[in-house]
C-alpha cells in the first residue's frame, strides 16, 4: 500500500511539475528582467528534475527481509582503515572488528605507519598492514590506495571494510555473508550510523533519508552505491576492476606514448650533439623501434610483446652507443699510454668490460636520459605500469571518494549490489561545524569528479535506470547555483521592485501550490515520516561548499590542479565559534534581512504591491530559516558524554532527516 | 652543465656543474680544449657539483685528459660524488684518473 501511495505521488509530482515549469517557460518570464528571470526558471528547473530524480529511485524502492543463511567457509578479510585518528579509537573498532562471529581475519590498515599501532596489533593477536618501499615517490590515492595495498597481501574471499570509527556488530557478517550466495553479487553495503550526535543532530550528520528510502530505491534498480565503511565486498570483483584497469592505463599509457615520439625524437636530435654521426644513428633505431611498435599495436599485436620488443631493439641502439664510447675512449687511452707509458699504469691500458658496457647501457646511466623527452616515452612504452606503486588499483583511483567510482564500474560490469537496511556498525560524526564542512566538501568533490571523469550517462555496460541513480546523487551536488538564485530572487524583488514572473497571477499560484504541495507529499510519504527539514536545510544554506567542490574538481580533472584535499578529522575542533567559516551565509542573511525591511518601506509607501511583497517577504522568511541551521551549527561543541543517544537499533523515525551524504531529494 | 674556470697558479681549475651525459659531453670536450689551448695545460676539473655520469661524460673526460697531455700538461679530477664514483670504478678508470677530495690537493705533489 505504501508503495501505491508513493508511486501515486512520484506521478502527481510529474504531472504538476512539468504543468508549472513547462507554464513558467512558455508564459511567465519576464524578459525585461532576463538576467534574474533566466536563472530563476533554470534554477526551478533545476529542481523539479532533483525532485523527479528522488521519484524515480523510491518508485522502485526495495524492502528487503534478510540475507540466507552464509557459507560457513566463507573466507573474509576485515579491514579497519586509519590514517591519523587516535590510537584508543582505531583499538576499539579493531578488537570489535576481531569479535565479529563469523570466521575471519582481523586487519588494520595503518596509512600513518605508527609504531604504537604496529604493536598494540601485534599484542592483540591481529594483522597489521601498512605502505611498503614500492609506494616511495608514487602517488599514493589516500584511503584507496591504503585499500589497495592491503588487498595485495590478503586472500580472504571477502572484505568487510570499516572506518577506523566504526564499531562493528558481532553478527554483521552473517547478516550480509548470505547475499553472497548469489555469484552476481559484488557488494553488501550497510547503514552509517553515528553514536555521537544529538536528537536535533545540529551538523546534520545522521543520513537517514539516504541510508534509508534513497538506497532503498537504488537498490531497487540495482545501483545501491558503495559509501566506502560498513560494506562487504567480493575480491574477485575487484580484482576484476584491477585487472581491466591495468590493462586499460596500459594501453592508454601506451597509445599516449607512441603518438608523443616524433615530437620526442625530434626534440632529442636537436638538444644533442648535431655532429654525432652515432648519436644520430642511435635516435634513427629508436624511432624506427617506434614506428614499428605503432603498426604492430594497429595490428592487434599484445602489449608486451610489442614493448618488449622496443625496449630490446632500444637497449641494443643504446649499447652500440656506449660502446662506440668506449672504443673512443680507449683510443684515446691507447694514445695517452702512446705518449707516456708511467703515466697509464704498470698494468697497461685499461680494458673495459662487457659488464661494465651493459651497466652504463641500463635505464639507471643510459646516455638516452640525456633526452628526456625520448626516455619518458620509452619509459611510458612498458607493461611495468611504472608510474603507480602496484600494477593492478582494484579501487577506483579517480576520484578521492573512490566508493561511488568502484561500485560504478562494478555495476557496469554486470555485478550486482545489495542494500541491507540495518545498522551493524556505529561510527563517530564530526563534532565541530569546521570538520563537518570538510568532509561535505571532500563528498561533494569526489562526486564531481567522478561525474566529470566518468559520467555515468555515458558508461557502457551500465544500464539506464543505474545511470539515472548515479547520476542523480551528482545531480543534487549542483544545489549550490540554485542556492544563489534562490536567495538573489527575492531580495531583488524587495529591495528594486523586479519581478522575474511576469506576473504574480491567479495563474500562477494555481500552477505553483499544488505542485509544491504535491512535492512535500512525496517526501513525506516516501520518507516514511522521516523529517526532510535538516537535509533541506543544509543543501542550500551550504552552498559555498557546493559551488567550491563543483570548481575545484572541475580544475582538476580538466587542468590538473590539486583539489585541495583534506583528511577528515575524527576528533573535535577546539576553540570558540568559527564564525568566519560562514561569512558568505552570513552575508546573504544580513542582505535579505535588510531587503524585508526594504520591501516593507516600499509598500507603506505605495511604491510596491501588497502580493508581490507579501510572496517575497515569504520567501526571504524561508530563506532565513534554511540559513538559521547554521548558527547553531557554528556554536555547537560537540555531544556531551551525558546526552542522551537515540535507541542505535533502528532509524527512529523522530530523527532529523538529512542528506548529509548525498543531497537526493533535498 | 654549467662550466667556468679559474686560474690558481700552477695549474687552473674548471667547475662543472649538472650532469656530465650525451648532450652536455661536447660541451666540455669543447671547454677544456679551448682551456688548454689558451695555454693551461695542468687542469684539475672540480666534481663536486656534478651529479652524474655516463658513457659519454666518461669519454669525454679521458678526452680532456688526452687533450692535457698532448699540450705537456695532466688533467686531474677533484671531489667526485658518489654516482660518479661509482662509474669510474666499474670502468676501472679509477686506476687512469685519480680523484683527489679537493682541488687543492690534485697538483700537491707536484
Amino acid at each position: 500500500m505504501a508503495r501505491f501511495w508513493t508511486r501515486l505521488m512520484v506521478v502527481l509530482t510529474l504531472i504538476l511539475g512539468v504543468n508549472y515549469i513547462g507554464w513558467r517557460w512558455a508564459a511567465s518570464l519576464n524578459w525585461d528582467a532576463w538576467w534574474i528571470a533566466v536563472p530563476l526558471i533554470v534554477a526551478e528547473t533545476y529542481s523539479l528534475i532533483d525532485v523527479l530524480l528522488f521519484g524515480m529511485t523510491v518508485w522502485r524502492l526495495k524492502e528487503r527481509t534478510g540475507a540466507p543463511p552464509a557459507r560457513p567457509d566463507a573466507t573474509v578479510d576485515v579491514f579497519v582503515t586509519t590514517y591519523n585518528e587516535p590510537l584508543e579509537m582505531v583499538m576499539n573498532t579493531a578488537l570489535a572488528a576481531a569479535r565479529i562471529r563469523h570466521p575471519h581475519s582481523t586487519w588494520i590498515l595503518d596509512d600513518g605507519d605508527r609504531p604504537e599501532l604496529r604493536q598494540l596489533a601485534a599484542e592483540h593477536g591481529l594483522g597489521y598492514v601498512t605502505r611498503g618501499e614500492d609506494w616511495a615517490n608514487k602517488p599514493r590515492h589516500a584511503k584507496a590506495g591504503n585499500l589497495n595495498n592491503a588487498l595485495m597481501v590478503t586472500a580472504g574471499e571477502f572484505l568487510l571494510i570499516l572506518d577506523a570509527d566504526q564499531v562493528p556488530e558481532p553478527d554483521i557478517l552473517e547478516k550480509t555473508l548470505g547475499y553472497f550466495n548469489n555469484r552476481k553479487v559484488a557488494l553488501v553495503q550497510t547503514p552509517q550510523y553515528f553514536t555521537n550526535v544529538p536528537g536535533d543532530d545540529p551538523l546534520g550528520s545522521q543520513a537517514p533519508l539516504f541510508y534509508g528510502p534513497i538506497q532503498q530505491g537504488k537498490d531497487g534498480w540495482n545501483a545501491a552505491f558503495f559509501c566506502g565503511s560498513n560494506a562487504v565486498l567480493r575480491r574477485e570483483a575487484l580484482m576484476e576492476l584491477g585487472l581491466l584497469g591495468y590493462v586499460r592505463e596500459t594501453e592508454k599509457s601506451i597509445r599516449r606514448a607512441l603518438a608523443a615520439s616524433k615530437k620526442a625524437i625530434r626534440q632529442g636530435r636537436k638538444a644533442a650533439d648535431a655532429d654525432s654521426p652515432l648519436v644520430g644513428a642511435m635516435l634513427d633505431e629508436v624511432e624506427a623501434a617506434i614506428a614499428q611498435a605503432d603498426s604492430q599495436l594497429a595490428a592487434g599485436k599484445s602489449l608486451s610483446e610489442l614493448t618488449y620488443e622496443v625496449q630490446r631493439k632500444v637497449g641494443a641502439a643504446v649499447r652500440t652507443l656506449v660502446q662506440a664510447d668506449v672504443h673512443a675512449l680507449q683510443a684515446d687511452l691507447q694514445e695517452i699510454a702512446a705518449m707516456d707509458l708511467a703515466a697509464v699504469g704498470d698494468t697497461g691500458v685499461k680494458v673495459i668490460t662487457d659488464e661494465a658496457v651493459q651497466r652504463l647501457s641500463a635505464r639507471e646511466w643510459s646516455p638516452l636520459g640525456a633526452m628526456e623527452s625520448v626516455q619518458a616515452v620509452l619509459d611510458a612504452l612498458t607493461v611495468e605500469r611504472a608510474g603507480e606503486a602496484q600494477p593492478l588499483m582494484p579501487l577506483a583511483t579517480i576520484s578521492v571518494t573512490e566508493d561511488m567510482a568502484t561500485a560504478m564500474r562494478m555495476h557496469a560490469r554486470g555485478w550486482q549490489s545489495v542494500y541491507h537496511h540495518e545498522i551493524l556498525a556505529y561510527g563517530l560524526a564530526p563534532e565541530d561545524i569546521g570538520t563537518m564542512m570538510t568532509q561535505r566538501l571532500r563528498w561533494a568533490q569526489g562526486t564531481m569528479q567522478v561525474l566529470l571523469r566518468e559520467n555515468p550517462l555515458t558508461q557502457r555496460g551500465l544500464k539506464w535506470g543505474q545511470r539515472l541513480m548515479y547520476f542523480s546523487t551528482m545531480w543534487s551536488y549542483l544545489s549550490g547555483f540554485a542556492a544563489i538564485v534562490y536567495f538573489a530572487a527575492p531580495a531583488i524583488y524587495l529591495l528594486l521592485g523586479i519581478l522575474p514572473v511576469s506576473s504574480l497571477s491567479a495563474d500562477f499560484f494555481i500552477r505553483f501550490i499544488p505542485f509544491m504541495v504535491v512535492n512535500q507529499v512525496l517526501f513525506a510519504v516516501a520518507g516514511r515520516g522521516i523529517p526532510t527539514w535538516r537535509g533541506q536545510q543544509y543543501s542550500l544554506a551550504l552552498f559555498p561548499t557546493w559551488i567550491k567542490a563543483c570548481t575545484t574538481a572541475a580544475r582538476n580533472v580538466w587542468f590538473g590542479r590539486p583539489l585541495g584535499f583534506a583528511v577528515t578529522p575524527k576528533s573535535r575542533q577546539s576553540g570558540g565559534p568559527r564564525w568566519s567559516l560562514i561569512r558568505p551565509q552570513l552575508a546573504v542573511a544580513a542582505l535579505l534581512v535588510v531587503a524585508a525591511v526594504a520591501g516593507t518601506v516600499r509598500l507603506a509607501t505605495g511604491l510596491a504591491e501588497p502580493v508581490g511583497t507579501l510572496v517575497n517577504v515569504a520567501w526571504v522568511v524561508f530563506d532565513l530559516l534554511v540559513l538559521s541551521v547554521l548558527f547553531k551549527a557554528v556554536r555547537y561543541r560537540g555531544h556531551g558524554p551525558g546526552a542522551n543517544p537515540t535507541d542505535p537499533c533502528n532509524l527512529s523515525p523522530d530523527f532529523p532527516v538529512e542528506t548529509e551524504r548525498n543531497l537526493d531529494g533535498a | 652543465m654549467e662550466l667556468s674556470h679559474q686560474a690558481k697558479g700552477s695549474y687552473t681549475e674548471v667547475l662543472a656543474s649538472g650532469r656530465l651525459n650525451m648532450v652536455s659531453a661536447p660541451t666540455l670536450r669543447a671547454y677544456v680544449g679551448e682551456v688548454v689551448s689558451s695555454g693551461s695545460s695542468r687542469i684539475v676539473v672540480n666534481l663536486a657539483q656534478t651529479s652524474f655520469m655516463d658513457s659519454s661524460g666518461l669519454g669525454a673526460l679521458i678526452g680532456c685528459l688526452k687533450a692535457a697531455r698532448q699540450a705537456g700538461g695532466d688533467l686531474r679530477i677533484a671531489a667526485v660524488q658518489p654516482q660518479v664514483k661509482m662509474v669510474l670504478e666499474l670502468t676501472s678508470m679509477d686506476r687512469v684518473l685519480t680523484s683527489y677530495s679537493t682541488t687543492e690537493e690534485a697538483f700537491g705533489n707536484d
